[in-house]
């Protein structure tokens, strides 16, 4: 029992981060923007939550920290898309890149410093109770607002939003930030609660699989909680299956996040029907209002 | 003061041109402030960062050392993005290229004619075409975004090159360092001083894919099925057929990249291995380079200064080469905004 009980936990360590970056990027993707800089703004939110608390050592400031610099991160994003209509793609990507150098950057002297880990009861830290809270904050607001149904009307058909007198650009910058700083805080939960220290890269490409789970969850709320405990549930899996020493190569089994994605993006995508239900129309269209 | 934008009659020729400059000119405006903030005369920071690194010869031929893969991965990478096919995983297609050709030297350790080069060289151009094929095939049939499984096999690539360099590649004399044996005559490229004969085949490979983009009907048909697919549909090309070829195609260039790393500058197969990060650095160079592959000639070298620089900064003035990283995504971003200017006007609006 005990040792199913530490299974469980490191199981939901595992996909904390994950549920949290991906419905931040979720309300986004409603908003008709595909911010592909998660994996950017998520590990800027990493070392910005862990520096603030090493230094100050208070946990409530690293979080903010985290969210904070995610946010930064994502309002860089906005600017060039939304302001001066860049490509979606290639600015998430550059998002990314440069969350990686900068994160490096400023880390430098962080490296190998300690901190206790963020407070927990058995296991359960605010953090993990935060998520499900937020998921049920974020699927309320997006069905049963106003404010909710402008956010899916400018992602569904911006140029109709336009015209009913809505602020398009407005309503996509805020949720812009708004999956900025979950993904911030996804990445402060790494450094701060999970590992708990600053390694270089340390996101691991965490913030690709977040992508990959919005998608794998239609775009719904409540499927990404179901998505983030499956992709979390089979990567501990496949460390339990190492250590049970079955003399697989250590190597094939870190592949299984990465191929379990593709996987679950496979099964998805090739039902079009069910993709057609739900992705935004406007997704990664840039919006230009000719008055 | 308000920002916005009006759309010009037509694009702007002028700006076609000058935003990569002017993005440039940014970016070094922005390395003057952080020399600034790190306490270092900016004028002097600039010169060890951007200029020194030319001053002598060894250090041009490891700048033309450096662009090469670089130039490689960005040709192939400028077709695809120009088609709206979003490659971003050359990374592991650059690594899957350096396993495949290093599979000569570790099992034909005796094979020592021209015929070796050839096949380790083509060896690499199949093994990055392969793994470019698996993204490819996945958006073709299964409608699966090529951007996230294209990026989740750069994990998966490097992984397996682990695996296997440390496992059945490894060389068995090599007193248990994770590498293979070493690469020897005809199964490494012919140089001169440093710079090896992969630079001679980016060259002709940008210039290639430039007269193909800017001459050839396959070129006009990549490119109208990435600015208005619609009317690439009517136009009879096929979509499918265009993810198949720019992935192909982006494939075998950084998995050449790969081949020509290990056979003209590594030498032997090692893990960890560096090199593959160049591939997300080449998504830079096709950018800066307007998506043109001839203008990624100039923006491969312009991104090798920025290694080299990173070095010289880290010597000369103690500032850590990871500010090499932070001027490359910044050069990017850069380079996204100015080229706001080719289809928009800048307006000022004083009220609202």
């Amino acid at each position: 029992m005990e040792q199913f009980w530490a299974i469980a936990i490191t199981i939901i360590a595992a996909s904390t981060p994950l549920l949290i970056a991906a419905i931040g990027e979720l309300v986004v993707e409603r908003s008709g923007v595909l911010n592909l800089g998660v994996e950017g703004m998520m590990i800027v939110g990493a070392v910005a939550g862990f520096g603030a608390t090493y230094v100050t050592g208070s946990y409530a400031l690293g979080m903010l920290a985290s969210m904070a610099a995610g946010s930064a991160m994502s309002m860089l994003f906005g600017f060039l898309t939304l302001t001066l209509l860049a490509n979606q793609v290639a600015t998430g990507l550059a998002i990314t890149l440069l969350g990686i150098g900068l994160s490096s950057l400023l880390g430098q002297d962080l490296v190998g410093q300690p901190i206790a880990p963020l407070p927990n009861f058995h296991g359960i830290n605010i953090l993990i109770v935060f998520s499900f809270v937020l998921v049920g904050m974020v699927s309320w607001f997006l069905f049963r607002t106003r404010l909710g149904l402008k956010v899916r009307a400018v992602g569904d058909n911006h140029t109709s939003a336009h015209a009913m007198g809505f602020s398009v650009v407005g309503l996509r910058y805020a949720c812009v930030a708004f999956g900025g700083a979950c993904a911030g805080l996804a990445g402060g939960y790494l450094a701060i609660a999970d590992t708990p220290q600053w390694v270089e890269n340390m996101t691991a490409g965490r913030g690709w699989i977040a992508l990959a789970l919005v998608v794998f969850a239609t775009w719904l709320p409540k499927r990404v909680v179901l998505g983030a405990y499956i992709f979390g549930t089979i990567s501990i899996l496949s460390f339990v299956v190492q250590t049970m020493a079955l003399n697989l190569p250590s190597q094939l089994l870190s592949c299984t996040p990465y191929l379990v994605t593709i996987v679950a993006l496979v099964v998805i995508s090739r039902n079009k029907r069910v993709l057609r239900a739900n992705t935004p129309a406007c997704l990664g269209q840039a919006f230009v209002a000719d008055r | 003061m308000l920002l916005s934008l009006e759309k010009r009659p037509e694009r702007s020729g002028r700006m076609a041109l000058l935003s990569p400059l002017l993005a440039i000119a940014l970016t070094l405006i922005f390395g003057a402030a952080v020399f600034a903030l790190r306490g270092v005369d900016p004028l002097h920071g600039l010169y060890v960062y951007f200029v020194e690194p030319l001053t002598d010869e060894w250090a041009r031929e490891k700048l033309i050392v450096k662009a090469t893969p670089l130039v490689l991965m960005a040709a192939g990478l400028s077709i695809s993005y120009q088609a709206n096919v979003w490659n971003i995983g050359a990374a592991g297609q650059l690594q899957m290229g350096a396993l495949f050709a290093g599979l000569v030297p570790v099992f034909f350790t005796q094979w020592q004619d021209p015929s070796a080069m050839v096949v380790m060289l083509l060896m690499g151009v199949l093994g990055g075409f392969l793994w470019a094929s698996i993204p490819a095939f996945l958006r073709v049939k299964f409608n699966a975004n090529e951007i996230l499984t294209s990026l989740m096999l750069v994990y998966v690539a490097d992984l397996v090159f682990d695996w296997l360099v440390r496992g059945s590649l490894r060389d068995p004399k090599g007193f248990n360092f994770p590498k293979s044996v070493n690469f020897a005559g005809w199964q490494t490229l012919p140089s001169w001083g440093d710079v090896h004969l992969g630079a001679a085949l980016a060259l002709i490979a940008a210039l290639g894919l430039g007269f193909m983009s800017y001459r050839m009907l396959k070129g006009f048909e990549l490119f109208t099925l990435g600015a208005a697919p619609r009317a690439g549909r009517f136009a009879g090309f096929s979509k499918d057929k265009a993810v198949y070829f720019c992935f192909g195609l982006s494939g075998a260039l950084a998995g050449l990249a790969g081949a020509c790393d290990v056979m003209g500058v590594g030498h032997q197969l090692q893990t960890p291995y560096s090199t593959p990060s160049y591939g997300f650095v080449a998504i830079i160079v096709a950018f800066l380079g307007r998506l043109n592959p001839v203008g990624a000639i100039v923006a491969g070298l312009l991104l090798a200064l920025t290694f080299l620089g990173g070095e010289a900064a880290q010597t000369a003035l103690h500032i850590p080469d990871k500010i090499a990283k932070v001027f490359q995504g910044v050069l990017l971003f850069f380079v996204l905004a100015c080229d706001t200017l080719v289809y928009y006007r800048i307006k000022w609006e004083t009220r609202k």
